[in-house]
């Protein structure tokens, strides 16, 4: 196995994290601050990528289509607080997942009939879409590359909003106790409002982004949901310190289980074992890497509520 | 309101039935919802198509085409065909596009001998061990895609080739299919999560490995997935792409469009397949639906009315007399879209399989292209281990 293989494959590493991170964000931000399980964050993602991929084909720029995408979505977002989160949050965590899961199923619904029920397409656009020489013998795609410098510099973005800004403090001291934040004075159907739209907008712009090299279509949303979650136990529910590190420690060990395991088993089983158990394995990989850091720290890497 | 119009139409009828003959029933159950929604609704404009030419009959007698969404869900599919059998006594059954589904709702059908005309699955299951009589494999057994496919690679001397499926029963199944067809060892085979969404560390793998062609059997999203992955990531300069023909078709072709140009696949239909009845089909159903192209599914479902049809008619539309009904079906004898074929002893049809490959139309339009005939009579390789 050369070197360039295995930078390539940190890379890859790097990239899945990230694009991991830009829907953990918002989950983790309506999880910690809202406390509130919203299940139909993925469903957020998918109109996010519907909504981009309809302006893509209609403006053919994939700037226009990401801001289209976290407006509309982010309308949504509005609307989907106002008329149903707000009441939910003052009801138990399975009515919270009963009343978020129907969003799920009406969404899904929804995108079939206003677009059918066969995949979006969605494609990159042209400038970005063959690869890029970065070292000699390292050809990476240029579109990665966006997604990387993208994820990184939302990363940036919400650190500096939650450490530097007013609202971020609030979003913080909504965080780690709500009651106390409202008791001093925070507005909190407000802040609740404004976490739950930011959410929204997070997650479309993951969705306008994701659109070009992944499918567009209904049900994507969960698929992906289930990852995320992974990330933000990992990390500690409500700390966006704790869905960055857990996201890119998701994508780094799923990437190096299906880059790795598989040649390493091969290495001391023999050939018809390995190749049976190496996908298997790299499959579970980040379920163990959940188990092992819930045993060590029951709340996460970075627990938001002290 | 339209329940007691139809209530109404329906009394008024009532003298009327009462001498007419009680129309042929068949029970689609098809698959609008779920994860297979968008092949679905193929199937149902390829039923409907077929319905409307037939004027709504069957062989020249009254019938009826009870239509209900199952969501692509075994347990509903099996609530439906109880239904269908006991409260609407159905003489005819299809619809399903996934194997689990018709796995789940065969042996209901096959008690109430009822036939099944399959517009889709062709599980292993019922092509050996678990052969019945009334059912007709109407469309193909599942590894023959695969095995055509290996046969392509092997024919076009693509030398060394990594495969790739997902890591379930039917991942495993295609790539040994594959793997029957191309005869000689292949270099590499990975399997991948199901509902995998990035593919980053295998396409470096590829890069690294450097393959003549890759062949992928990955369902639905998964391979919109690599494909458009596998373009950007600039593999398709050196790297020839073959997969089974529901890995390429039209579905795919709109959801993906450019990056699918120059994929190799395999089916035993192509749009363009030059025949009488074929030629009928893809006019009429471009005029049907907005100048679409059909897709294999529409084809399958087509071709299932049309061999009910032929059923209905051999028999004098009596369609009770179930021996005469199954050996009126047996004889394949309607005009096929993909041309003419017979049964084996499973009920799996002996056909021609082709070799299609994705091209830009002189019209602009992306679709796929007939290249070449790959098995004149395939026939699979679980007829052996049928025993009835």
């Amino acid at each position: 196995m050369s070197s360039t293989l295995i930078a390539e494959q940190l890379l890859n590493g790097l990239q899945f994290g990230l694009m991991l991170f830009l829907i953990a964000a918002g989950l983790t931000l309506v999880f910690g601050i809202l406390d509130i399980l919203n299940v139909a964050h993925g469903s957020l993602y998918m109109a996010g990528a519907y909504v981009a991929a309809q302006t893509m084909q209609l403006t053919g720029s994939l700037l226009a289509s990401i801001v289209v995408a976290a407006v509309i979505t982010g309308a949504v977002g509005l609307l989907i607080e106002i008329v149903l989160i707000r009441k939910l949050v003052l009801r138990d965590h399975l009515a919270q997942v009963l009343g978020t899961f129907a969003v799920i199923l009406i969404s899904n619904d929804l995108v079939k009939m206003i677009w059918g029920p066969a995949p979006m397409m969605m494609n990159m656009p042209a400038s970005l879409s063959g690869p890029v020489r970065l070292l000699p013998d390292l050809l990476y795609p240029a579109y990665r590359l966006l997604i990387i410098a993208v994820g990184l510099a939302a990363a940036l973005g919400l650190y500096l909003f939650v450490t530097r800004t007013r609202a971020g403090v609030l979003v913080r001291a909504g965080a780690s106790n709500r009651q106390m934040a409202m008791l001093m004075g925070v507005r909190v159907p407000l802040l609740f409002l404004g976490v739950f739209v930011l959410g929204a907008i997070l997650a479309a712009i993951a969705g306008a982004l994701l659109g070009p090299v992944t499918a567009v279509q209904a049900g994507m949303g969960e698929q992906i949901l289930i990852l995320v979650l992974v990330c933000i136990v990992i990390g500690g529910i409500g700390s966006m310190r704790g869905a960055f590190v857990g996201a890119l420690l998701v994508g780094f060990v799923d990437t190096a289980g299906r880059a790795f395991l598989p040649t390493l088993l091969k290495t001391f089983l023999s050939p018809a074992v390995a190749s049976s158990v190496g996908p298997t394995l790299a499959a579970i990989s980040i379920y163990i890497l959940m188990a092992v850091v819930l045993v060590f720290r029951p709340a996460g890497l970075f627990p938001a509520r002290g | 309101m339209r329940v007691f119009h139809r209530l109404l139409v329906a009394a008024l009828m009532l003298p009327v039935l009462a001498l007419a003959q009680t129309p042929i029933k068949v029970g689609i159950a098809n698959d609008l919802s779920g994860p297979f929604a968008a092949l679905g609704a193929e199937a149902r404009d390829g039923f409907n198509l077929a319905i409307k030419q037939l004027g709504n009959k069957l062989g020249g007698h009254p019938a009826e085409f009870l239509q209900t969404d199952m969501g692509g869900n075994p347990d509903q599919a099996k609530q439906l065909v109880t239904r269908y059998i006991q409260r609407d006594k159905i003489d005819f059954f299809t619809g399903p596009i996934g194997s689990n589904v018709a796995l789940a709702v065969g042996p209901a059908l096959f008690a109430a001998k009822i036939p099944y005309l399959s517009n889709n699955p062709g599980p292993s299951q019922f092509a050996g061990a678990q052969c019945n009589d009334y059912w007709f494999g109407l469309s193909y057994q599942n590894d023959a895609f695969h095995e055509a496919a290996g046969k392509v690679a092997a024919d076009r001397g693509f030398k060394k080739m990594v495969i790739i499926a997902p890591d379930y029963p039917a991942g495993k199944d295609a790539l040994n299919g594959f793997k029957r067809g191309y005869k000689t060892a292949v270099n590499q085979e990975v399997y991948t999560k199901l509902g995998q969404i990035d593919y980053a560390a295998e396409l470096a793998q590829l890069r690294e490995a450097k393959p003549d062609a890759v062949y992928i059997f990955l369902p639905g999203g998964m391979g919109i997935n690599f494909i458009k992955q596998f373009v950007s990531a600039g593999l398709n300069q050196n790297i020839k792409l073959v997969g089974p023909g529901f890995s390429a078709d039209e579905d795919v072709i709109q959801a993906v469009g450019e990056p699918m140009i120059g994929m190799f696949n395999t089916a035993q239909w192509a749009f363009d397949l030059d025949n009488a009845q074929n030629k009928k089909f893809v006019e009429s159903f471009r005029k049907e639906y907005n100048n679409r192209n059909p897709s294999v599914y529409a084809a399958q479902a087509y071709d299932v009315i049309m061999a009910i049809d032929a059923a209905a008619k051999a028999t004098g539309g009596k369609v009770s007399d179930r021996a005469a009904v199954l050996a009126a079906l047996k004889k394949a004898d309607f005009s096929s879209v993909r041309g003419e074929f017979k049964y084996g002893a499973n009920n799996f049809p002996i056909q021609a399989y082709y070799a299609r490959v994705i091209e830009k139309g002189p019209d602009g339009r992306i679709t796929n292209k007939l290249v070449g005939k790959v098995f004149d009579a395939y026939q699979d390789v679980y007829v052996g281990e049928c025993k009835k």
